[in-house]
C-alpha cells in the first residue's frame, strides 16, 4: 500500500504565550490535539502543569472554551459539561478531558473509571510526562521503574514499574483506546480524529517529554519521543472496542539504552538495571505482538 | 388522607387554587417533586441513607419521562458535585443531593462550585458522622461547611423542603452562589406528611429558565477557573461576600414572591413564633422547632412569656434579623443538634457573636441535644426553658440529657 501523504491541519487554536518551559511536550500535544478537533471543542483541565501553561487568568492561549476543575475530577467534570450541552440541544460540541499522568493513574482513577465505565461521549486525553511535574517532580504510579523523581531519589529510584493504565481503560470495554507522541503528530492527528467521530468514551496516552522532570535537552524533547517509540518503550498502537489491536507504524529495534541516555532522571542506572529494562521492554513487546494477533483472531470469526 | 385532589377541611393548608395535588410523601419525595417543577436539566447523585430514596425517586422520574432531566450515576459524591459543577457551568439546570459523609467527601468541590459561580442547589439530609457509625439526625455535616462559600438553608416540614428547594433556584441563580437545602435525616426524610404540589404553570411563572451572563460556550471561548494571582484573587472573595449579603434582602424578597403566587410562606430569613414580648427566647432550626412550638405554647398557657425563634437559614448568618429579634428578649436558649468539639453549639456559636456588638446584651445559654437522632421530646425543651429561667448567667454549652456523666439539669 502506498503511504499517504498526510497534511497537519494548518488551523492554529493555540495562540501563542503559554507558560510552558521550553521543550515541553505537553505543550506541543495541545497544539496538535486542537488542530485535530477545531474550533468545536470545549476543554476540562484539572489540577497539572496545564492549568498553569493556558496562562493566569483572565489569559488562555487555547481559544476553545477551556474549564479549570479540581484535581481529580477532569473525566467527570467533561461529563458534566456534555451533559449540560446535549440537555441544551448541542451534541456536536467535543468535550476534551485533558489532564496529567498524576490525574489520571492516580488520583483521577476513579472519576475516569466511572465515566468509562458508563461510557460518557468525552476524548479523555492524558499528557504522560511520567511524574507530578507541576509540584515539583514527585513520582506518580506512571513514573518508570528505576528512575529519579524528588521523591525517589537515586538511592532508592522507583522500584516498582510503570502502571498500564491502556489496559486498565481496555478493561472497561470502551470503543477507542490509543498510544501517541509528539515525535509523530500525524499519527496524534489521525488518532485525535478517529476519537471526534467515535461516540463514547475515547482514551489517548500521549507521551510527553518534560525537561526539567526528565533532566533533559529542551531540542531533545522530540528526538527522545522518538526514541521512546522505537525503542518500544512506549509503542504506538491504539485498540477499537476493546480488542482490536492495531501497531500505528514500524517500530525500530533501537536499544533502550539509547532513549535512556539522554535523560539525567536515569543517570545512575547500571548496565545490569538497563539490561534489566531491555529484557523487560521486549517482554511486553511480545506480550503486545500476542494482543495484536488475539484481535485479528476474534475480528476473523 | 390519601394522594390526590385536596380533601374538604384541608383548604386552610393548601390552597385549591395554586395546588395541582396534595401528596402524602416523605421529605425525601417533596425534595425530588420539587425537582421535577423546577425543570432541572442534569442531575447527579450517589446514594447514601436517608438521601437514597431521593436517588431512587429521580431515577424513577426520569425513567417513566415525568421530569426531562439526564440523570448521571456516578461513582462517588465527589464525582456528582464535579459533575453538576460542570453542566451547571454550560447553563445548564443542576441538582444533586446527599448526606454526612456523603457531604464530607464532597468538601473540595464544594469551595469549587461557589468559587466558579456556580448556583447549584443540592439537598443535604443531616445525618451524624462517623466514627462510630450512625444514621440518624445531626447537622453536624452541613455545618462543617459553614465557610465553603453555600447558602445553607434549613427545613422544618416536608412542605418547606419543597418550597425551600423552590426558592433556592431563584436565590442561586440570582446571586450566582450554590444553595444547600437541609432536612433532618429521617424525622423529615422518611416521615410522611401531606404535601401541596403547586401548578406547573405557576411554578414556572415563579421561576423562569437559567440563563447566565457567562458559560462554556464555543461561540464566545473563556478560561474559566484559572490561575488568579494575588493582586486577583482577593476582589473574587470580595464579591461572593458582597453576594452573600445580597442573599439577606433576597431570600425574604423571594419568599414574598412565592407567597404571592403559590400563596405559601414559611418565613424569611428566621420565623418568629410569639417573639414580640417574649421574655424567654428559645433559637432553634429543623425539625427541634416543630417541637418547640407545642411547650412554647404551654409555657404561655402558663403566663410564662416564651417566644420562638426558627432559624431558617443560617449563611449568610442574619445579623440584624437576629440582633432585633434575640435582642428583645432577657434571656435566650440555643438548641443545637451539633457540635463544634472544643467550643460550643455552632448555631449558638454564631448567634452570640451576632449580639456582641448591641449595647444591652441577653443572657444567653447554649444546649447541645440530639446528637446522632437522639430524640429532642417536649420534655426536653421544656428542661430547656426551665434552665434557662433560672439561669443567673450564660453557659456556653450545655449537655441535655446525657445517659451518664449527667448534669444537673
Ligand atoms: C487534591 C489535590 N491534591 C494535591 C494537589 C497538588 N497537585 C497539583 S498538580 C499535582 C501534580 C500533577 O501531576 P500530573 O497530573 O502528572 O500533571 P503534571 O504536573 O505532571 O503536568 C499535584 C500533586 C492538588 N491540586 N489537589
Ligand atoms: S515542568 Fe515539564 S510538563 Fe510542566 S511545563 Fe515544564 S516541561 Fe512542561
Ligand atoms: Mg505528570
Amino acid at each position: 500500500m502506498s503511504q499517504m501523504k498526510f497534511e497537519i491541519p494548518k488551523i492554529e487554536l493555540m495562540k501563542s504565550g503559554h507558560v510552558a518551559c521550553p521543550g515541553c511536550g505537553a505543550s506541543m500535544a495541545m497544539r496538535y490535539a486542537l488542530k485535530a478537533l477545531g474550533q468545536n471543542t470545549m476543554i476540562v483541565i484539572p489540577a497539572c502543569c496545564w492549568a498553569i501553561i493556558d496562562g493566569p487568568s483572565p489569559c488562555s492561549v487555547n481559544g476553545v472554551p477551556v474549564f479549570h476543575t479540581a484535581f481529580e475530577t477532569a473525566a467527570i467534570t467533561a461529563t458534566g459539561i456534555k451533559a449540560g450541552l446535549s440537555r441544551q440541544g448541542d451534541n456536536d460540541t467535543t468535550v476534551m478531558a485533558w489532564a496529567g499522568d498524576g490525574g489520571t493513574f492516580d488520583i483521577g482513577l476513579q472519576a475516569l473509571s466511572g465515566a468509562a465505565e458508563r461510557n460518557e461521549d468525552i476524548i479523555y486525553v492524558c499528557y504522560d510526562n511520567e511524574a507530578y511535574m507541576n509540584t515539583g517532580i514527585q513520582r506518580s504510579s506512571a513514573t518508570p521503574w528505576g528512575a529519579w523523581t524528588t521523591t525517589t531519589p537515586t538511592k532508592t529510584p522507583k522500584s516498582r514499574p510503570k502502571k498500564n493504565i491502556i489496559d486498565i481503560l481496555l478493561a472497561h470495554h470502551i470503543p477507542y483506546v490509543a498510544t501517541a507522541s509528539v515525535a509523530y503528530p500525524d499519527d496524534f492527528i489521525r488518532k485525535m480524529k478517529k476519537a471526534k467521530s467515535i461516540r463514547g468514551m475515547k482514551f489517548i496516552q500521549i507521551l510527553s517529554p518534560c525537561p526539567p522532570g526528565w533532566k533533559s535537552a529542551p531540542e531533545q524533547s522530540v528526538h527522545i519521543s522518538r526514541l521512546a517509540v522505537n525503542s518500544k518503550v512506549f509503542p504506538l498502537y491504539e485498540v477499537e472496542d476493546g480488542y482490536r489491536y492495531k501497531i500505528s507504524l514500524n517500530h525500530k529495534n533501537i536499544p533502550v539504552e539509547e532513549y535512556l541516555k539522554h535523560q539525567g532522571r536515569f543517570k545512575h542506572l547500571s548496565k545490569e538495571q538497563i539490561k534489566q529494562i531491555q529484557v523487560d521492554t521486549d517482554t511486553k513487546w511480545e506480550v503486545l505482538m500476542k494482543k495484536v494477533e488475539m484481535g485479528e483472531l476474534f475480528s476473523e470469526n | 388522607m390519601e394522594n390526590g385532589v385536596i380533601t374538604a377541611g384541608l383548604e386552610k393548608y393548601f390552597n385549591p387554587e395554586t395546588t395541582e395535588e396534595v401528596k402524602v410523601t416523605e421529605g425525601t419525595h417533596a425534595a425530588s417533586y420539587a425537582v421535577g417543577l423546577a425543570r432541572v436539566k442534569v442531575i447527579s447523585a450517589y446514594p447514601i441513607t436517608p438521601q437514597t430514596s431521593i436517588v431512587e425517586k429521580l431515577s424513577e422520574m426520569c425513567a417513566s419521562g415525568e421530569i426531562d432531566a439526564e440523570f448521571i450515576k456516578v461513582e462517588s459524591e465527589h464525582s456528582a458535585m464535579a459533575c453538576v459543577i460542570g453542566s451547571e457551568s454550560t447553563g445548564a439546570r443542576s441538582f444533586t443531593a446527599t448526606s454526612s459523609q456523603g457531604l464530607a467527601l464532597m468538601h473540595e468541590e464544594l469551595h469549587w462550585a461557589a468559587g466558579a459561580r456556580l448556583p447549584v442547589v443540592m439537598v443535604n439530609v443531616n445525618r451524624a458522622l462517623g466514627a462510630p457509625w450512625n444514621i440518624w439526625a445531626d447537622q453536624s455535616d452541613s455545618l462543617a461547611q459553614r465557610d465553603t462559600g453555600w447558602v445553607q438553608l434549613y427545613a422544618e416540614s416536608n412542605q418547606e423542603v419543597l418550597d425551600m428547594v423552590l426558592q433556592a433556584y431563584r436565590l442561586a441563580e440570582e446571586i450566582m452562589l450554590p444553595v444547600m437545602v437541609n432536612m433532618d435525616a429521617f424525622f423529615l426524610s422518611h416521615t410522611t406528611e401531606p404535601v401541596a404540589i403547586p401548578k406547573q404553570h405557576l411554578v414556572d411563572q415563579f421561576l423562569p429558565g437559567y440563563n447566565p451572563k457567562f458559560k462554556m460556550d464555543i461561540k464566545d471561548p473563556r478560561a474559566f477557573g484559572g490561575l488568579a494571582t494575588p493582586d486577583r484573587y482577593m476582589e473574587l472573595r470580595y464579591n461572593i461576600q458582597k453576594s452573600m449579603e445580597g442573599a439577606l434582602d433576597l431570600i425574604p424578597k423571594i419568599a414574598d414572591e412565592y407567597d404571592a403566587i403559590i400563596k405559601r410562606h414559611h418565613g424569611g430569613l428566621v420565623e418568629e413564633y410569639l417573639t414580640e414580648d417574649a421574655e424567654y427566647l428559645l433559637v432553634t432550626s429543623g425539625t427541634i422547632t416543630g417541637t418547640s412550638r407545642i411547650v412554647v405554647d404551654a409555657f404561655r398557657n402558663k403566663g410564662i412569656k416564651v417566644g420562638l425563634l426558627k432559624m431558617r437559614v443560617f449563611r449568610p448568618f442574619p445579623v440584624k434579623v437576629v440582633q432585633e429579634s434575640a435582642g428583645r428578649a432577657k434571656k435566650i436558649a440555643v438548641i443545637d443538634r451539633n457540635i463544634s468539639f472544643g467550643q460550643s453549639g455552632i448555631f449558638f456559636n454564631e448567634l452570640k457573636s451576632a449580639l456582641y456588638n448591641l449595647e444591652t446584651r441577653p443572657l444567653i445559654n447554649g444546649y447541645v441535644a440530639g446528637l446522632g437522632g437522639r430524640d429532642v421530646t417536649p420534655s426536653t425543651i421544656e428542661k430547656v426553658i426551665n434552665h434557662l429561667i433560672a439561669a443567673e448567667k450564660g453557659e456556653d454549652l450545655i449537655w441535655m440529657e446525657l445517659n451518664y456523666e449527667s448534669d444537673e439539669i
